[in-house]
């Protein structure tokens, strides 16, 4: 995972200067576009294995960039931007964007941030047992455990929680959690999310007030935690 | 537009009170005497004087000089005067109104220009202290920033690595307090651009609370925190971020100015279809007379702790105001600080069906 390539596209120098630093620390590799159109030809010469992609670019919209690389690029891509309104945060991630930070950000949640998107990425589906701390989840038997103990899980419970864990550490929309669940017609019913969350975290929580698995991003979706 | 209106209303409220006097003394004539009518009238133009603009005064003036002319000065329903007493009178009369429109303007003019200046300085007044404190509020932590990273630059080889570390610290807790000065001056922009539209969805009240406790952990760690939320509370339909930072500054609040093992229970329940939720403290509460400035902009009480704008809670009504809901503070009997959000919202039972049943109902 170390030596990864990340791509950084932010017309701030200051900013690409401290995520150079940040991240040549932390063993990975930068390289650096200022611009819209510079990131597209970068990111198309060497296919970074992470791009971090801000969206006040002076030459195009963040979002219009990210539609651009979604057409080719799999690997992940983090948003990074000072703009912090759930309407931009929903639509970045809906264009394909694994995860977003809204700047000022820490670089401790940055370097986490990035270390699961491409732990995400790179990950082998051999295994169809997922261990997450107490709690174990068998793709293949369909079981969930807790402590060992196996939990009731009903099947729409069961489902919410799969596709919650095998996208850990990404944030899932509600729009996208509902219409994978629930399918297309359920998109804006979201009292069912509400309903089905706060019943997962009474079963896999140990305070389902202070959830640790399915964290809370207000306005926005959940996020699995390992 | 406005103007005219009023411009209309006062000349139309001149003439009725004129001729209302006239009419109602008019029956009178014969035991109180035309010339006292006069007197009656003029008195009239006084108390118009002292509510009405200079020009519908003076119409009030000569509508009742010819209305006591052709009315009551005999011969009546003419306006022919045979007698010189009442061609003096009149005359007398006409100046007396007029002069009588003319001085009252002109104090009421002087006291609209005393009371405009006095205005203005108190604006003055408020603007030079939000000025002072927000420049205080901004540069303090930009002098702890540039002075620590300047040391750091500069002194490198002469600190020990204790103090280097101080210094790092001292940025970093800079930093911080500058971010969220911010956050709080980009939300009350927000909330004075005015067009802060909430995004209504269902909400678990409970995962809103906790969410927003949950944030606090740190500054709450010596707080007794208590959420108390009844088994029957519905899904309600608000704006999750929005209502999570009204409480985020609610909580915030209480856990800077009430001292470490204060005990915070916050409440929530769904009544007459408002969602109703309680924050309340065990802590000094608010002096009394600031009571009712609490929600305002820039309010600090004079006990506060230094630092801070006075934001928050000025936030916090805007986002409960965005929801067409009310809230409010009141010191509590025991003591302590208790505030009270009420928001009208759709509720959803969905949440109380047993968790199989509910599997039928998604499908």
């Amino acid at each position: 995972m170390n030596n990864a390539t990340i791509l950084v596209i932010d017309d701030e120098a200051p900013i690409r200067k401290l995520l150079e630093i940040t991240l040549n620390a932390h063993d990975f590799r930068m390289t650096e576009a200022a611009s819209g159109k510079e990131g597209l030809v970068a990111a198309a010469m060497h296919p970074p294995d992470l791009i971090l992609l801000d969206l006040g670019l002076p030459d195009d919209d963040g979002h219009n960039i990210l539609v651009k690389l979604r057409e080719w690029y799999a690997a992940p891509v983090i948003i990074l931007s000072a703009r912090n309104s759930e309407s931009d945060i929903v639509r970045a991630l809906d264009n394909g964007a694994n995860d977003y930070l809204v700047k000022p950000f820490r670089t401790g949640e940055l370097l986490a941030r990035i270390r699961s998107a491409l732990r995400l990425s790179q990950k082998s589906e051999a295994s169809p047992v997922k261990e997450f701390g107490d709690l174990t989840l068998d793709l293949a038997a369909r079981t969930v455990k807790k402590n060992g103990e196996i939990l009731h899980l009903t099947s729409t419970e069961y489902s919410l929680l799969t596709l919650l864990a095998q996208n850990e550490g990404k944030v899932l929309t509600h729009q996208h959690i509902l219409r994978t669940i629930w399918g297309p017609a359920y998109t804006t019913q979201s009292q069912y999310l509400r309903v089905y969350i706060g019943q997962l975290r009474k079963k896999i929580e140990d305070n389902p007030n202070q959830p640790r698995f399915i964290l809370t991003e207000s306005g926005i979706g959940y996020r699995f935690m390992g | 537009m406005f103007y005219t209106k009023t411009a209309n209303r006062q000349y139309f409220s001149a003439a009725i009170g004129v001729c209302a006097v006239a009419a109602l003394s008019y029956p009178f004539t014969e035991i109180i005497g035309y010339r006292s009518v006069a007197l009656l009238l003029l008195l009239t133009v006084s108390v118009l004087a002292m509510r009405l603009n200079l020009y519908p005064v003076l119409l009030a003036a000569f509508l009742s000089a010819l209305i006591w002319d052709f009315f009551f000065i005999p011969p009546k329903f003419t306006f022919h005067v045979n007698d010189y007493g009442d061609v003096l009178m009149l005359g007398m009369y006409f100046v007396i109104a007029l002069l009588n429109g003319v001085l009252t303007s002109r104090i009421r003019f002087f006291e609209q220009l005393a009371r405009r200046k006095e205005a203005r300085a108190a604006t003055l007044k408020l603007y030079d202290t939000l000025f002072n404190s927000l420049s205080h509020e901004l540069r303090t932590p930009i002098a702890t920033i540039l002075g620590a990273s300047d040391n750091l630059l500069t002194a490198n080889a002469n600190l020990t690595e204790q103090d280097k570390g101080k210094l790092y610290e001292q940025i970093n807790a800079a930093s911080e307090r500058l971010q969220r000065l911010t956050e709080n001056l980009l939300n009350l922009s927000r909330l004075e651009s005015g067009f802060l539209q909430p995004k209504l969805d269902w909400c678990d009240v409970s995962e809103l609370i906790y969410t927003a406790v949950n944030s606090l952990e740190q500054e709450l760690k010596n707080h007794k925190v208590k959420v108390e939320i009844p088994d029957n509370m519905p899904l309600v339909k608000l704006d999750f971020g929005l209502m999570e930072q009204a409480l985020y500054n609610i909580l915030y609040n209480a856990a800077l100015h009430t001292p470490a093992g204060t005990a915070i229970s916050i409440g929530a329940e769904y009544i007459d279809l408002q969602c109703v939720i309680t924050i309340a403290d065990n802590g000094p509460g608010f002096p009394k007379e600031d009571l009712d400035s609490v929600f305002e902009k820039f309010y600090r009480s004079k006990n506060a702790k230094p630092g801070g704008l006075g934001l928050g809670l000025s936030i916090t009504k805007g986002f409960v105001d965005a929801h067409k809901g009310q809230i409010k503070v009141e010191n509590q009997w025991g003591g302590g600080a208790k505030f009270t959000i009420q928001i009208p919202a759709e509720a959803n039972y969905l949440n109380l069906v047993d968790d199989e049943q509910c599997d039928h109902l998604g499908h």
